[in-house]
């Protein structure tokens, strides 16, 4: 559904950051995307909805090419993609019920969303997913007076609400605590496949990752280097991806939640 | 170096030894041209005024005292007139300073090569005329009046306005914009969206701060003859109406701790 061919990123500074990147998601899949900083990830992902300008290759979203689009079309292409963020990018001012509704931006004239005159179907449909996440009580608060987790779960709404084909998630969970994390991580994971969405997660976690997705692709100065099971990264795959540490610590300790989880159920 | 070696302990010091004595000589520097000036401005000072200072300042006292109280029935016009002055002024300069500051604003402006140096421009030039002049400008082009005096305060208020205005524009979290901008809206729905939210506190604030500032300014302006109390202060010195004076100040001070505080309190409710 989404395929990156020679996908590459340079920037004004002469830095690469992205070295002709070639990967294919198919419908439905959910993707983990690690990496150490600066290894290209935020940007991948900024490039595919050009947020920042790519400065070769193309973007096929369902066999259309998105770097050749104009203004007009790029804007109902964005539509299709649902983006998340890691400090949230709420617009703090603004209530909950606003900032799900601002997902709706793309399809609404600019006077009906400037007096906040939504179709009714958009404003049912952000009170469900509102519902969805737990957040109903909240719609009518300001977005500065929810915590970390509660604001990232509007900002899950907020895409959501698009009516996406494709999620591109940036490292939705840095700013949480660990149980936010994995919470908010199954809350992504169950909605795409409720959904059947495809989701790119950009995320630093590698075990967070591994207990969530089925591929994890892992980017290494701007180019991929590992592609495969979250199972498959071996301790020499991510000395490969971060370069040397002891990895038998990271590995193990998946496992052993992996336990606690199948436990627990 | 501010790390030395002796006796093998190391010692920290703030500054090394040439640094503090090239400060030694600067501070050396900065009295010697005080007490140079000083004499300057010594033996260019009339002194024979000013130690007569405190006893016209006491001649005036007694000539001003009390207030003319039975005059603040001719007043009441005249204040009025000051205060439409500030508030229209400032709403003028509020419309105006809003697209200024977009064009202005690295982050918005449609170019950074062209536009952006007119609009610094017209900021620059609005803010370095003082609103007095202004007066005297447009008094001579539409005549005197309270119009004028508008206008004036008008002109004056777009550049300072737009030049906070711009800076809070500057100032916004991109990641809000960003967030906006991939949710597909149009240029003006991230803007209503992503960038009006976060400047209206520091919009509101501008607002009523120059409202603030223009009541003060508006005062005087009628020594131009641009309207408003000004006009009445100016008949009133001119005929060395003491008393009158004095209550005309003393409505001015009420009208300006007024205003200090209706902005205190909208400041603080928006923020």
């Amino acid at each position: 559904m989404l395929r990156l061919q020679k996908l590459t990123k340079t920037y004004k500074t002469g830095d690469q950051a992205l070295k002709a990147i070639d990967l294919e998601v198919p419908k439905g899949q959910v993707l983990a995307l690690i990496g150490p900083s600066g290894a290209g990830k935020s940007t991948m992902i900024r490039c595919i909805n050009r947020l920042v300008e790519p400065s070769s290759g193309a973007v096929l979203l369902e066999d259309v090419d998105l770097v050749s689009l104009g203004s007009g079309a790029l804007r109902k292409a964005r539509r299709e993609m649902g983006m998340i963020f890691q400090e949230y990018a709420l617009v703090e001012r603004l209530t909950v019920m606003e900032n799900v509704l601002s997902g709706r931006l793309g399809y609404v004239g600019f006077w009906r969303s400037f007096l906040r005159r939504y179709p009714q179907s958009d404003v049912d449909e952000a009170f469900r997913l509102l519902d969805r996440v737990g957040l109903l009580h909240m719609a009518d608060k300001r977005a500065d007076e929810l915590s970390g987790g509660q604001r990232q779960r509007v900002g899950i709404c907020r895409a959501l609400i698009q009516n996406p084909k494709l999620l591109l998630v940036d490292e939705p969970t840095a700013s949480l605590d660990p149980k936010t994390s994995r919470q908010i991580m199954r809350l992504i994971t169950e909605l795409c496949q409720e959904r059947g969405l495809a989701a790119i997660i950009n995320i630093h976690d590698v075990a967070l990752a591994q207990m969530f997705v089925p591929r994890v692709v892992g980017l290494r100065f701007g180019e991929i280097v590992y592609d495969g099971l979250p199972t498959g990264l071996t301790p020499d795959k991510l000395t490969e991806i971060y370069g040397e540490e002891d990895w038998e610590a990271t590995i193990e300790k998946v496992e052993e939640e992996d336990e606690d989880i199948e436990a627990a159920e | 170096m501010p790390v030395l070696e002796r006796d093998g302990a190391q010692i920290w010091r703030r500054r090394t030894g040439r640094e503090s004595l090239i400060r030694w000589f600067g501070w050396l520097l900065g009295v010697a041209v005080f007490v140079y000036c000083w004499q300057i401005i010594s033996a260019s000072t009339t002194w024979f005024f000013v130690w007569d200072a405190p006893r016209i300042a006491d001649d005036i006292w007694t000539r001003a005292t009390p207030p003319r109280w039975d005059y603040i029935t001719q007043l009441g016009r005249p204040i009025w007139d000051t205060l439409n002055i500030a508030t229209l002024g400032t709403l003028i300069a509020l419309c105006l300073a809003v697209p200024v500051a977009f064009l202005a604003a690295r982050n918005t402006t449609p170019s950074a090569l062209f536009i952006r140096p007119i609009a610094l421009l017209i900021i620059v030039s609005t803010r370095s005329i003082n609103s007095l002049i202004w007066a005297l400008l447009l008094i001579a082009i539409i005549g005197p009046g309270v119009f004028a005096g508008v206008i004036a305060i008008a002109i004056r208020s777009i550049g300072f306005c737009a030049k906070l205005l711009y800076e809070a524009i500057e100032e916004i979290d991109h990641t809000q914009v960003e967030a906006i901008t991939a949710t597909g809206a149009s240029r003006w729905q991230v803007m209503a969206y992503g960038i009006v939210p976060q400047i209206l506190p520091a919009f509101a604030g501008i607002a009523v701060f120059r409202w603030d500032i223009n009541i003060r300014e508006s005062t005087v302006l009628g020594l131009v003859g641009a309207g408003g109390i000004g006009l009445q202060l100016s008949a009133s010195l001119n005929v060395l109406a003491w008393p009158q004076v004095s209550l005309i100040l003393l409505v001015i001070l009420a009208a300006v701790v007024i205003s200090e505080w209706v902005s205190a309190k909208v400041r603080s409710a928006i923020i």
